[in-house]
């Protein structure tokens, strides 16, 4: 524990200090390592390796930066994290099995996905308290929100619904069926198409928030890749809605569709079981955690190139780059 | 936990453009519709298992049917739609008065718990009146001469854990086995998968011999005393082998063979690498959480019978879903057609085989602790699905409905 400690401070030390101005800091949870690696995204080296608590999976930072949150899914918290230093400096409450989360755009509150008790808990991250609990559908996992922070989606693993939800009353106010195991709920910058991928499905549904219908089911195929391999999880939109990219799990490859006929354009071989994905702000780069591989695939989204893997710590799950 | 605020489901609508267009209308204004399911587990009298940690559960198979029940009503919340199970336990000689008992009060889904002999009855009792969703019986005739329109088979079938083993030993280039048969029936049959296993993957059995049950043996024998001196001299002399297959579907010796063979060969089949359709070890695809609510809900861990019941159960429960029905005879047509299928953690959707009603799955490869692989293996491919590459093919079928 010592070793480790003092591997944790002298990283520490040098996250605060030896950093340069444009970089920014990429945070990987490792689900089965109990730790987060931390990148950056300029040289794409490894930083550090950091432990958060058991079973880390959902990760996101807080809109200024200050507060990272990592999902520990087996302590049935939320620890909060100091990013420069990665100390912890609080936990919020999350309800049992907290998997994925969505922060409300102004930063706060956290809608957190708790998988095991079919739940929705709302927690106030600066009171950090719990404001409300809301029961959905069997195994719900992908969190999204509109962009002007109304609406809440989350997804039901097992019910196979996207729900509705209004953020501040905490009511569903609709439900789309779609198909098997929903993982992810993702709106364009616009507000206007909210992207649902089904991993047993094999199908990404694109959504028309107004009046919650499915405009249209994108589909995969891939030369000399099983069908049954084509699972759809994270899904990532850039700022002008233009380029959608989906993590397609144990096909190893990450689809390239056009935000606007919504058809698929290529395929890039990242590493194995792709599930969770995020851009750096400049949206030069884009991270994908692959599970089975232990290791991130860098993608450049100009031009839908991976340039590089960096090996990781143990089962990467999900991703997050601090926006300043 | 202080201060939780449930919020109550209010304004819920759901629209589904996937199958069922018509049904937009909020499950609110709707009264609740019942599915009425029932799961009949048939219990033989049996000697104890050869280890105590076999003994079978006294919930067993029903605990799935309860989770099953609980995942379908929260979905059902959302659609106006609830469901039930009756629990029967029954014994070879009351199923047949159970049964007519569940025909009379209308239920129309039975999952049934039961060996084959007595799986067929019921099935046949049932005729028309009621689906049968087969939870346990392995048996290829019932998927093959003996199949039936009415039946639904959960359990995989000896076939498709034969040919999933097989596909994994070729692959670790193990293609000379030794093939150990029990003397019942049941293990006679699970042999005749095993000898169709080798031919279709290209193995071949080098040496069979049959372990007669003489009574003896088990534990309540001091098995370990017996076994350990018979074992090493049942297994001698036998031609050059990679691997020792056991066909012991009655339970009667395989567990004493790892360790006691005459030459230093691993075991498969009904021990050591064991072909199954779960294992509480098993993580990937969302098992995990799977597993918890089980075990949170059940306070063991999860059996195969409790996978295959609550298996049945969600396929039921999925079918209600996609097409906004209750209706018995709309549930069952969309079960048996092509647009179905359903989620089961193994990684892919499990879908049904119109020429035999047996639901595709993949087929785990595991030891006492862990799953070592799943079937099919990757290298294995299949016009239609991998899936297919387990089990009775269409073109091979006996199955005629």
């Amino acid at each position: 524990m010592k070793h480790l400690a003092t591997a944790a401070l002298t990283s520490a030390i040098c996250l605060g200090l030896g950093h340069p101005a444009l970089a920014n800091r990429v945070f990987v949870s490792n689900e089965k390592g109990n730790d987060v690696t931390v990148l950056d995204s300029d040289t794409l080296e490894v930083i550090g390796h950091f432990p958060v608590g058991a079973r880390p999976r959902g990760i996101t930072i807080s809109p200024d930066g200050k507060e990272l949150y990592v999902c520990a899914s087996d302590d049935d918290l939320v620890r909060v994290f100091n990013p420069e230093t990665m100390e912890e400096t609080h936990t919020l409450p999350s309800g049992p099995d907290p998997e994925l989360f969505v922060l409300h755009p102004s930063g706060n509150p956290l809608y957190i996905a708790n998988e095991d008790d079919n739940l929705v808990t709302v927690v106030d991250t600066k009171t950090h308290k719990v404001l409300a609990e809301i029961p959905v559908g069997v195994e719900p996992e992908g969190m999204g929100i509109s962009p002007d922070g109304k609406v809440v989606i989350n997804t039901s693993e097992t019910t196979n619904m996207a729900h509705f939800i209004n953020s501040e009353t905490f009511e569903i106010f609709g439900n789309v069926l779609v198909d098997s195991r929903p993982r992810f709920a993702q709106f364009n910058e616009a507000g206007t198409k909210l992207y649902v991928s089904a991993e047993i499905g094999g199908t990404v549904s694109v959504i028309h928030p107004e009046n919650q219908t499915i405009e249209k089911k994108i589909t995969f195929e891939i030369p000399g890749v099983l069908p049954e391999a084509i699972q759809p999880v994270g899904i990532r939109v850039t700022k002008d809605g233009k380029k959608v990219f989906v993590a397609l799990g144990p096909a190893n490859r990450v689809a390239v569709i056009n935000g606007e006929t919504d058809e698929v354009e290529e395929y890039l071989l990242v590493g194995q079981r792709v599930w969770q994905m995020a851009f750096t702000p400049d949206e030069k780069f884009l991270f994908t955690t692959n599970g089975n591989s232990n290791d991130v695939s860098v993608i450049d989204v100009a031009a839908n190139k991976v340039v590089k893997s960096v090996p990781v710590g143990q089962q990467p799950w999900g991703v997050v780059v601090a926006p300043n | 936990m202080k201060g939780r605020i449930i919020i109550l489901l209010a304004g819920l609508c759901v629209t589904a453009p996937a199958f069922a267009q018509q049904a937009a209308s909020p499950a609110a204004q709707k009264p609740m519709q019942t599915v009425r399911a029932a799961v009949l587990r048939v219990d033989k009298p049996e000697l104890p298992p050869i280890s105590r940690l076999d003994t079978p559960p006294g919930d067993l198979g029903f605990a799935g049917a309860r989770l099953a029940i609980e995942d379908n009503d929260t979905t059902g919340r959302f659609m106006g739609q609830d469901f039930e199970a009756v629990e029967v336990s029954a014994t070879p000689e009351t199923a047949a008065a159970e049964m007519d008992k569940l025909l009379g009060e209308g239920v129309t889904f039975v999952v049934t718990l039961a060996d084959e002999d007595a799986t067929l009855k019921l099935s046949d009792q049932a005729g028309d009146r009621a689906l049968i969703l087969n939870a346990r019986a392995r048996g290829d005739r019932l998927r093959g001469a003996d199949c039936r329109f009415n039946t639904i088979h959960t359990a995989p079938s000896h076939a498709m854990l034969a040919d999933g083993l097989a596909q994994f030993l070729m692959w670790k280039k193990w293609p000379n086995w030794f093939l150990i048969s029990g003397s019942h029936p049941e293990d006679v049959a699970l042999a005749d998968a095993y000898r169709r296993a080798a031919t279709k993957f290209g193995a071949k059995i080098v040496e069979e011999r049959t372990y007669e049950d003489t009574g003896g043996g088990r534990r309540t024998d001091s098995g370990h005393i017996q076994v350990q001196q018979q074992m090493p001299v049942f297994t001698q002399r036998a031609a050059e082998h990679d691997v020792v297959i056991a066909a012991d579907e009655a339970g009667v010796f395989a567990p004493w063979l790892p360790y006691q063979t005459w030459d230093p060969r691993p075991v498969a089949g009904s021990a050591g690498l064991v072909p199954r359709s779960w294992h509480p070890a098993l993580e990937a695809w969302g098992a995990t959480q799977f597993q918890n609510r089980f075990e949170k809900l059940a306070t063991r861990r999860m059996w195969d019978e409790d996978y295959q019941t609550w298996l049945a159960l969600r396929m039921i429960g999925e079918a209600a879903t996609r097409t906004q029905s209750t209706d018995p005879a709309t549930l069952k047509e969309f079960m048996l057609s092509d647009k179905f299928e359903v989620a089961g953690f193994k990684g892919q959707k499990l879908t049904m085989r119109d020429w035999d009603h047996q639901l595709r799955q993949p087929v785990l490869l595991t030891t006492g602790d862990v799953t070592a692989s799943v079937s099919p293996q990757d290298q294995y491919l299949h016009q239609t699905s991998a899936l297919d590459t387990l089990g009775i093919d269409r073109p091979e079928t006996e199955c005629k409905f």
